[in-house]
């Protein structure tokens, strides 16, 4: 289908960008590779009247090392995250993940924040960000803010950031020592996660010292595994991981659809989430 | 409606435009380049599959104001300007690679973006580079088999 008209503005700074969000008000879109956004217009899900392409602004693209930080700007695209030396180093979970996510051709255009931004529990970026305890910096007719990746994601669909204001960065701690894995289970014709689990971990002596856990496609936002987290301080060998793994679904929401009801995702949950930190944890 | 100039297979172009015009409809409707064929409404079959600034994209998700400036290479804007085949193209040709031919388009220009991340890939790396393209006939064995045949043509060629 065609999409409905629209408005098209194209700046070329953040500055630009965000006065032209405020002037239109709640009807304008930001506009970043379009992988998600484009085929909502086409499917007429989404009629926005004025679209703010953020494609050329130089400031929002690249990865960038501070002292105990990754900064990854928005509009870094799949490709250009995954191949990215400094994220390879400091966050291999973010370049393991981001390799799975679509299709090289998706991924020439899509972008880490727009993944963000469109807070699809069902993408994977989102249960890896908050994974690795990352910050999402948004700049506003107010100023920046930084908004931490727990309460970044607010609903389906939903983000904390205001219709004005313009996700820019993302910031990552370097993730030092910990071992990573994202366990993606989805079907051969289909790049989507009915279920992905993201994981860090710390050992120390043999033991696990701290796990991280975020869920993809377990509840309308991304969630974090709490209570499997807690069971996992202080396991030692496969037996412990995997008791801990059991508590992998607690207190999610996971819906059914034709991937899966909510019991297979729960179960595919426990299970995923085993794998992932025994991976994580490497040759015990 | 907005100005755009972009390089099309090697020839410039300006022309106005709508904003919610897709790349791949301006390619089709208004320059009559329909090599690229249209599959989907989604974004998931890759037949739309076109170059962009040296890059993979699929035309039907990208606006055609979003290509203003650019360079964008189709399918027929491969092989030599009298007709010639390229090597993929060769390739799909000897290999049996289509059987109606849709998907062939966007095949070619995925392989081409693989061969050129990955110019000596396994069958395995075929298979992962190309699975945004969908086909509905050929069971995908043959289409495999062209991608390495051109890739073994590149490695005979720096050689
Ligand atoms: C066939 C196909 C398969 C896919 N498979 C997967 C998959 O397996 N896993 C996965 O995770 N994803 C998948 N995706 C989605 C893909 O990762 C998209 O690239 C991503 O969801 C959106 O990024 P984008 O840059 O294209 O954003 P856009 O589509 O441009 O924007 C998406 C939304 O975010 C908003 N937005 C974007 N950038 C900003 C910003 N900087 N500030 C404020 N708001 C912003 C837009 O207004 C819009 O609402 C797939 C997409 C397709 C087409
Ligand atoms: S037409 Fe299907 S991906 Fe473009
Ligand atoms: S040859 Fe018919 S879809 Fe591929």
């Amino acid at each position: 289908m065609i999409p409905a008209a629209f408005d098209y503005r194209r700046p070329e700074s953040v500055d630009e960008a965000v006065a032209a969000l405020a002037e239109a008000g709640e009807d304008a879109k930001v506009l970043a590779g379009g992988q998600s956004l484009l085929p909502m217009l086409r499917l007429r899900l989404a009629f926005p009247e004025l679209l703010v392409d953020v494609g050329r602004i130089d400031e929002m693209r690249g990865v960038r090392e501070e002292e105990d930080a990754l900064v990854i700007g928005a509009m870094t695209t799949h490709h250009d995250v995954m191949a990215d030396p400094l994220v390879r180093t400091h966050a291999g979970l973010l370049a393991a993940a981001t390799e799975t996510v679509a299709d090289p051709a998706v991924r020439n255009r899509g972008t880490l924040g727009g993944s963000l931004a469109h807070a699809d529990p069902a993408a994977d970026l989102p249960a890896v960000v908050l994974a690795l305890d990352g910050e999402l910096v948004a700049t506003g007719p107010r100023g920046r803010r930084t908004i931490p990746a727990r309460d970044f994601f607010t609903d389906y669909l939903q983000s904390a950031l205001n219709p004005d204001e313009v996700l820019v960065e993302v910031r990552i701690p370097k993730a030092g020592n910990w071992g990573f894995r994202y366990e993606k289970f989805h079907r051969a014709a289909q790049a989507w996660a009915a279920v992905g689990v993201a994981v860090l971990v710390r050992t120390d002596g043999g033991r696990i010292a701290e796990a991280r856990i975020g869920l993809t496609n377990m509840g309308p936002t991304p969630v974090r595994a709490a209570a499997a987290e807690a069971a996992l301080a202080g396991a030692e060998g496969p037996e412990d991981v995997a008791r801990a793994a059991q508590a992998a679904a607690e207190g999610t929401r996971p819906s059914s659809d034709l991937w899966g009801s909510a019991e297979y995702r729960e179960h595919m949950a426990r299970v995923l989430t085993r794998r992932a930190v025994l991976a994580a944890a490497g040759p015990a | 409606m907005n100005r755009i100039s972009v390089t099309v297979d090697g020839v410039a172009y300006q022309d106005d435009v709508e904003p919610r015009l897709l790349l791949v409809h301006y390619l089709r409707d208004r320059l009559g380049l329909t090599g690229t064929p249209i599959g989907c409404d989604t974004g998931s079959c890759g037949a739309c599959t076109v170059e962009l600034d040296g890059r993979s994209v699929k035309s039907c998700s990208v606006l055609a104001v979003q290509a203003d400036g650019g360079e964008v290479t189709t399918v027929q804007g491969l092989g030599a300007p009298t007709g010639g085949l390229d090597s993929l193209q060769r390739a799909f040709h000897e290999k049996h690679a289509l059987q109606c031919g849709y998907c062939t388009p966007g095949m070619i220009m995925a392989a081409r973006d693989l061969l050129r991340e990955n110019p000596d890939p396994t069958p395995d790396e075929v298979r992962h580079g190309l699975e945004g393209n969908l086909c509905r006939c050929t069971g995908y064995q043959n289409i495999v088999q062209a991608v390495l045949a051109a890739a073994r043509e590149g490695q005979e060629a720096r050689t």
